[in-house]
């Protein structure tokens, strides 16, 4: 049975139109689904009771709850939902005093093979709908108190791009959830044509992973480096007015010996130069069998401060939930898989 | 102002034939160079949705060629195989960085991740190369005569779903783990589907290979 959780506005309507029910329906349903935090269609006392009865019989209401919580020792959230590919992914959240921030995955899996990603390691098995994207903030404990969303959990959101954008419009319309696009970050690594079209549609922030500004290098850690290079991305992020409203980011994990050298301080400053923006270091969490090392923090430390002194803000993202699994890079259900 | 998007030029099917069960070589016009290894963006309409498709053909050929499986709830490719000679298609200049390298490489592919080699091998460039393609299927070693006659034993067919004597029964990443040890110095050219590419690269690291002679190309 179809979902209405996860509609549109638009596809509300349909609804209503397919039913024979009065058009003003569709906002009503709207507002109960995504406005007002409830879970079956009976709640939606609104209605008439005719209407529900039909809408009952035709779609379910769409939402998912948890099969399970874990809870760090720094009250960073893990929760596992159930998707309809029957396969489960993992959602973060992380509260940080009045900061309430969730990370919500886009897909099953992942294919795009970074080489220092656990999620990339588990392969592909299916796209999220836009429902199950905002179920994982919908149906969590803390979902009152959210303040900003994160498109950063398994999968390239980009590589999802159509219910990425469905889900982008719910959260940000008035009908939907009346988001500030601002509160929004969707990251990437770059796939150029969807970037581009989720930068004409959409206005949430963008996070690029860069990784390492030399194209040699980044193509070791990123295949995709192979298809869409760094400097096209970048030609196409200067063509695009950030630095105002909307913010783009560069997400920099840190490995020791690799990427945070003096040379890659310097280079980039170079490819970056022009570009209103800030880079986020992440400390490299490690894998099982991975060949890549973690800088140390002092090292850390000190590109930071020399990219702040070439003049771009840079920040160090605090490791959150790494004792659950759940800080950057370290999402994964292929143990759920080898099971199911 | 936007970064000019690949252009997109419209070419005339040359021919479209059925090489094995739900695989397809399509030929079309040839309007500009590549480097074998390199892929094009294909659409089926000027404004439609467009797929990368890794070129099958050499490079001095008078026609482009691409080697496709049929995704049966896919947009692209059940429209691309209703497609006959004199059709037109858009398609983009070639682009890719997953190019050949002379030094001594493991090839490894699977399904139509084979396309970028065969580019290479039909170039004239195959020296010192040791190719393992992987595949479900007997019949879908479509480029079987030409890899033996120029790789001989070097080019290792790896079957998990059929058996034949002449061919390792199993996957590439199998076939990988059978062999005794790996060699250090060579470079590890991967293409195909992500779970292929990352269980392979697993394991040439857990061989210690160091992660910069891999290269990886996946069919995202
Ligand atoms: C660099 C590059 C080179 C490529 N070269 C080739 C090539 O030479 N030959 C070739 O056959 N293909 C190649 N591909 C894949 C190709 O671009 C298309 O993705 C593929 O042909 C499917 O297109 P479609 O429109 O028919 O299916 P879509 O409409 O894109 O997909 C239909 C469904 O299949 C699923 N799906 C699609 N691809 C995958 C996958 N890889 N793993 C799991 N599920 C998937 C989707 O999630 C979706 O649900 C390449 C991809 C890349 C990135
Ligand atoms: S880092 Fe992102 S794009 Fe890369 S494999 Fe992991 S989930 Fe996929």
């Amino acid at each position: 049975m179809e979902s209405l959780f996860g509609k549109t506005l638009d596809e509300l309507r349909d609804v209503t139109v397919i039913l024979g029910l009065p058009s003003y329906t569709a906002k009503q349903i709207a507002d109960w689904l995504y406005g007002k935090h409830v879970f079956s269609i009976d709640d939606m006392t609104n209605l008439s009771l005719s209407a529900r009865k039909q809408l009952k019989e035709n779609y379910k209401f769409g939402t998912e709850a948890c099969s399970k919580v874990q809870t760090s020792i720094d009250g960073t959230k893990k929760y596992l939902f159930n998707t309809s590919v029957n396969k489960y992914i993992e959602t973060a959240y992380i509260p940080d005093s009045d900061r309430h921030t969730v990370c919500v995955s886009t897909q099953v899996g992942c294919k795009m093979g970074c080489l220092f990603c656990m999620t990339g390691k588990q392969g592909f098995q299916g796209n999220l709908t836009a429902g199950e994207i905002l179920n994982q903030l919908h149906s969590i404990e803390e979902s009152s108190r959210i303040t900003n969303i994160v498109y950063m959990g398994m999968g390239e959101p980009l590589d999802n791009l159509e219910p990425v954008l469905k889900s982008l419009e719910i959260l940000t319309s008035e009908w939907g959830y009346a988001m500030s696009p601002r509160r929004i970050t969707v990251s990437t690594i770059g796939l150029l044509p969807a970037m581009r079209e989720f930068l004409e549609k959409s206005e949430a922030h963008l996070a690029v992973s860069l990784h390492s500004p030399f194209e040699e290098e980044r193509k070791m850690l990123m295949p995709v480096q192979q298809v869409y290079p760094l400097n096209e991305v970048l030609q196409e992020i200067r063509s695009w007015d950030f630095g105002k409203q909307r913010r783009v980011s560069f997400e920099y994990i840190m490995f020791r010996g690799l990427n945070d050298t003096p040379e890659h301080v310097k280079e980039l400053t170079k490819i970056l130069s022009g570009i209103r923006c800030r880079i986020n270091l992440i400390r490299f969490h490690p894998i099982p069998d991975t060949p890549l090392d973690t800088s140390s923090d002092e090292t850390i430390s000190a590109f930071k401060d020399a990219l702040n002194d070439k003049g771009i803000t840079t920040t160090i993202r605090a490791s959150r939930g790494e004792d659950i699994y759940a800080a950057c890079g370290l999402l994964s259900t292929k143990k759920l898989l080898k099971k199911s | 102002m936007h970064v000019q998007q690949h252009t997109l030029t419209r070419q005339s099917v040359l021919y479209s034939e059925k090489i094995a069960e739900d695989v397809f070589i399509l030929g079309f016009q040839k309007n500009f160079d590549f480097e074998p290894g390199q892929v094009v963006g294909i659409s089926v309409e000027e404004n439609g949705p467009r797929r990368l498709y890794s070129i099958c053909s050499g490079k001095e050929e008078d026609h482009i060629a691409i080697l496709y499986n049929v995704v049966d709830e896919g947009y692209l490719t059940p429209r691309l195989s209703s497609l006959f000679a004199g059709d037109s298609i858009w398609v983009t200049e070639p682009r890719g960085d997953f190019l050949y390298d002379p030094g001594p490489s493991f090839w490894i592919a699977s399904g139509t991740g084979i396309a970028p080699f065969y580019s290479m091998l039909k170039s004239g460039n195959f020296d010192r190369k040791i190719l393992l393609h992987g595949e479900r299927h007997l019949e879908k070693f479509y480029f079987y005569d030409e890899f033996y006659d120029t790789l001989g034993h070097n080019y290792i067919r790896c079957c998990s779903g059929e058996e034949d004597p002449a061919v390792f029964h199993g996957r590439v990443t199998g076939y990988l783990r059978s062999l005794p040890s790996l060699p250090l110095h060579y470079k590890y050219y991967l293409c195909g589907r992500a779970e292929m590419v990352v269980e392979t690269r697993d394991i040439l690291i857990e061989r210690d290979i160091p992660f910069n002679h891999i290269i990886s190309e996946i069919y995202f």
